[in-house]
Order: C-alpha cells, then sequence, then structure tokens
C-alpha cells in the first residue's frame, strides 16, 4: 500500500488546477501587462482569478496581492506592518513561539533593525492565550501576528477573539493561514483580520503561487521594485498559469470543504485512537482545536528519521520535527514550545491527511506504525534504561 | 539523489550485530538523548581478539548504519587495530555520509574506543 500523508508539507495538484493551467504553459501565454489582444487575455484571466479568490474568502479583489508563496505573503505582510509602525514611533511587535520560520525569521531581522519583539508562550496543548495577547500589546506595538493552524501539530489558534483585542487596541493583526486556508472556513467580510497569508500548493494548487490578504487601507510595502504589477506592490511579470490553477484550486477545495472536514474529522479520530494504544506514546497538540488532517505524535525512546525512512519503505510519506529531519542539532522549535523535552521531541512523527484518505489507510497506518516503533525501541538504549527504571517515562 | 548512499540504506534496514551482549568485558555508551543519538558498544574481547560485537543505537538512519558498519570493521580483529579505527574508516565504508551527518560516524568511533578503555580498566591491561 502507498499512502501520501505528508499533506501539510504540500499536496497533490487537482486535476482541475493542472487542466486551468495548460493553455498559459502553450497558447495563452502574452504578458499581463502587455496592451494588445495577448496581453489583455492574459490580464483577464489574472483579474477573474483574483475575482475568485476574493469571493472565496469574501474579501474584494483590490485586498489580493498575488505572492509567490506563504513565506513571501510573510515577509511582506510583518514588513509592511514594521513600515507603518515606523512612520509613528511604533516598533513593537507581539507573536508566539509556535510560528513558522517564514514568521520568525522575519522577526529576527526587524530585531537586528531595532524594532522590539515579544513571542508569547504557548499551552501546553499548542493554543495562544488571547489574554496574554492583550497583555502583551504596548503604546508602541505596531502588529500581532498569530498563525491561524499549526503546520505540525495542526492546533487551530483563537485568530477571531485575538483580532478582536487588536481592534480595541488599534493593533493591526496579521495571521499566517498557510494551513488554514482551504481547509477552514474564512470569512473575511467579519474575522478581524488586516493581513493574512495563503499559499496554494497547500490546497491542491501549484507550487511557487500564493497570495496575501491586506484589508482596505493597510499599505503594503514591496519587497521586490522594479514594475507596476500588483498595483505597484509586487514587481514581476505574474505567474499567470499557477495564478489561474490557484483559483481553481481553493474554489474546488472550499466547496468540498464541509464534507472533507467531516470525513477527515473522523478518520484522524480513528488514526488517533489506534497510534494511542503504542505505549508510551502522546498526541502532541489540542484534541479538537486542531485540523481535521493532522494527526501528531512523540513516542518515547526511538528517533523520528529512523521511524520515517522504515515507514517510507513500507510504502508511508511522512514527516517528523526531529533534529534530523530539521537539519540543526535542536528539534522542532514547536514541541519544544508545548513543553516536549528534546529527547522526546526527536521522537516526533507527523502524519497529515489528504482528501481521498480512507479507513483501510488509517488501519494501515496505525499497524504499520506501531510495528516499526516497536522494531526501532527493540535496539533503542533509551528504552532500555527507561523499561529497566534507569531513567524515568516521560510519556 | 537519495540522501544516503545504498550501503548506508543497507546496513540502516538490515543492520548487524544488533543487541547486547551479556558476557561483554568492554562497554562503552556515548551521545545523549538531547541531540538525538545514543550509540552503546557491547565487546568480547579474547586473547588481544574482538571475539564478538553488538551495538544498540537511538538515533537516526546514519546512526544506526554507522554502529552497524562499525562493529563489521572490528568483528575478528585485533584490539590493537581497533583502536586505531577512525570515524573516517567507518564513513569511507559507508560510501560515505551527508555533510551534516559525519558526527554519526565520529559517535560510532567514540563508542568503540569508550568501550575499549572500559574493557582496559575492567582488566587492568593497557592496549598498545
Amino acid at each position: 500500500m502507498e499512502i501520501y500523508a505528508d499533506n501539510a508539507a504540500t499536496t497533490k495538484m487537482s486535476r482541475a488546477a493542472i487542466d486551468a493551467m495548460l493553455p498559459f504553459l502553450d497558447t495563452v501565454y502574452g504578458n499581463p501587462s502587455s496592451l494588445h489582444f495577448a496581453g489583455q487575455q492574459a490580464k483577464d484571466a489574472l483579474e477573474n482569478a483574483r475575482l475568485t479568490i476574493a469571493r472565496c474568502l469574501r474579501a474584494t479583489p483590490k485586498e489580493i496581492t498575488f505572492t509567490s508563496g506563504g513565506s513571501e505573503a510573510d515577509n511582506q505582510a510583518i514588513r509592511s506592518a514594521a513600515a507603518i509602525g515606523r512612520l509613528s514611533g511604533k516598533r513593537h511587535i507581539v507573536s508566539d513561539a509556535i510560528e513558522h520560520h517564514a514568521v520568525l525569521h522575519t522577526l529576527k531581522a526587524l530585531e537586528r533593525e531595532g524594532f522590539e519583539v515579544t513571542l508569547l508562550p504557548v499551552s501546553a496543548n499548542g493554543i495562544v492565550d488571547p489574554a496574554a495577547v492583550e497583555a502583551a500589546i504596548r503604546e508602541d506595538t505596531c502588529l500581532v501576528t498569530v498563525m491561524y493552524a499549526n503546520n505540525e501539530i495542526g492546533t487551530i489558534q483563537p485568530i477571531e477573539e485575538i483580532g478582536n483585542i487588536c481592534r480595541a487596541h488599534g493593533v493591526l493583526f496579521h495571521t499566517d493561514a498557510v494551513q488554514a486556508v482551504g481547509h477552514l472556513p474564512i470569512d473575511l467580510s467579519a474575522l478581524p483580520v488586516d493581513l493574512l497569508s495563503a499559499s496554494a500548493h497547500k490546497f491542491h494548487g501549484p507550487k511557487g503561487v500564493g497570495f496575501l490578504y491586506a484589508r482596505k487601507g493597510v499599505r503594503l510595502t514591496p519587497l521586490i521594485e522594479g514594475g507596476a504589477q500588483e498595483r505597484g506592490k509586487r514587481a514581476g511579470t505574474e505567474n499567470v498559469g499557477a495564478i489561474v490553477a490557484m483559483a481553481v484550486a481553493l474554489q474546488e477545495t472550499i466547496d468540498a470543504m464541509p464534507e472533507t472536514a467531516k470525513k477527515l474529522t473522523a478518520l484522524r479520530s480513528r488514526l488517533i485512537a489506534g497510534l494511542s494504544a503504542i505505549p508510551h506514546c502522546a498526541l502532541n497538540g489540542d484534541a479538537e482545536k486542531r485540523l481535521p488532517s493532522n494527526v501528531n505524535f512523540c513516542f518515547e525512546g526511538i528517533e523520528g528519521e529512523s521511524l520515517l525512512l522504515l515507514l517510507d519503505d513500507r510504502g508511508i510519506r511522512a514527516s517528523s520535527g526531529s533534529a534530523c529531519t530539521s537539519g540543526s542539532l535542536d528539534p522542532s522549535h514547536v514541541l519544544l514550545a508545548i513543553g516536549r523535552p528534546h529527547a522526546v521531541a526527536h521522537g516526533s512523527l507527523r502524519l497529515s491527511l489528504g482528501e481521498d484518505a480512507t479507513e483501510e489507510e488509517m488501519d494501515y497506518l496505525i499497524e504499520n506504525v506501531a510495528q516499526v516503533v516497536s522494531y526501532l525501541r527493540g535496539f533503542s538504549p533509551v528504552w532500555r534504561d527507561l523499561c529497566a527504571g534507569k531513567t524515568p517515562f516521560l510519556l | 539523489m537519495a540522501l544516503y548512499s545504498e550501503k548506508v540504506m543497507d546496513h540502516f534496514r538490515n543492520p548487524r550485530n544488533v543487541g547486547v551482549l551479556e558476557d561483554a568485558n568492554g562497554v562503552g555508551e556515548v551521545g545523549n538523548a538531547k541531540c538525538g543519538d545514543i550509540m552503546k558498544m557491547y565487546l568480547k574481547i579474547e586473547d588481544d581478539v574482538v571475539k564478538d560485537v553488538k551495538f544498540e543505537t537511538f538515533g537516526c538512519g546514519s546512526a544506526i548504519a554507522s554502529s552497524s558498519m562499525a562493529t563489521e570493521l572490528i568483528k575478528g580483529q585485533p584490539v590493537s587495530e581497533v583502536k586505531k579505527l577512525t570515524n573516517k574508516a567507518v564513513a569511507e565504508a559507508l560510501d560515505g555520509l551527508p555533510a551534516h551527518k559525519l558526527h554519526c560516524s565520529v559517535l560510532a568511533e567514540e563508542a568503540i574506543q569508550s568501550a575499549l578503555e572500559d574493557y582496559q580498566k575492567r582488566t587492568g591491561k593497557t592496549i598498545e
């Protein structure tokens, strides 16, 4: 059996999105900035895509700026809010410890430019406390940035509550919604969010394209200069085919969302229940306030990369927050932030389900994860010491 | 290209000399769980020769493969030769490791050296 359970990393492109994209790689190759027919044909497609995306989220087309993806959108959102803050001497930003690196590293860069950043801790179940956000807001706070749903542990943040607090204090609010758009209902006509980032390949669109929503009146600072594209907010000839495909994929994913969410929530429960039977393991992140597709566990006494490789041999494509998969010596900052000790965080496994997942696949996942964990524990000196009582079990 | 060589994957998938030697007379454990790698080597040394060796490893694919390869390299070898084992020899025998995984071969060398030290302490012998 082959199971792609890494949909939080990327998703398979939808057939409709591929079909919508193909003409732009072939006959419809005009530059949307050209005045002639070929150019205007591309321009129309571009603006139709913008309209579709705006409608999907109940925004207006002018509030949607196309980017190269989620990371660029995060960078631009934060840099734009910082630029607005600078104008009135506000140089303080509030965020949290489990953000994506596209946010965290941008904040680090701003710290070097004289900004002050407050990174709030999260609870053991991976949720940001709105009261802590309110307490952290100061006179000189120019931005609060809290992700909509976490990419590793899938926890869904209280975005509306945090947004209302930001509104009340007159502070801009950005949310990295890369894992949420297409997967959770989002109505920007009601949600108190000023800036929102999204990435097409997380909802069955192509890679290398995304968008930034900026509420009317929130001035964006271009990261890339050199042209009038995207109303001067993002220079460079637009990737028309990818943008068109993104719009098709988003519409399709949102149309299917109620059914998908219901189906995946049931499969997720089955998977969590099955994996919980493995001794000395723990679910990472809140059991309820999480993406329907996300399952993330820590298994004591083993290391995540070897688990991933052996699952790969069995046809299971998964992901881990171990140091060996991150390319650094530290395991995932998200797992550390929810209080998992290093030794435990190294033994993590993320399974992120796709719309076509089945019950049989969940049972195959449960059976094979249990077998591989047991096999690796069989020659783990850490597991031996735990079982011998030399070191205490942490899970 | 895959992350690991065929040799690494072979030793990772089918590790040689896995387990515990109850009658080991030299045991070494290195690494720590915080960094994500722990290796334990069990040596049974007789007449200055490594008669048997087993290992246990908590770690990534290359850590398991490095331990496995290291046990193959030293099994049946005189301790004077084993003492000269380097991480480079382990990595080369595996047809190379990615740069950020070379520390796994270092751990394998250290685990064996630590087991030899334990043997010398237990027996009062000095390996030349």
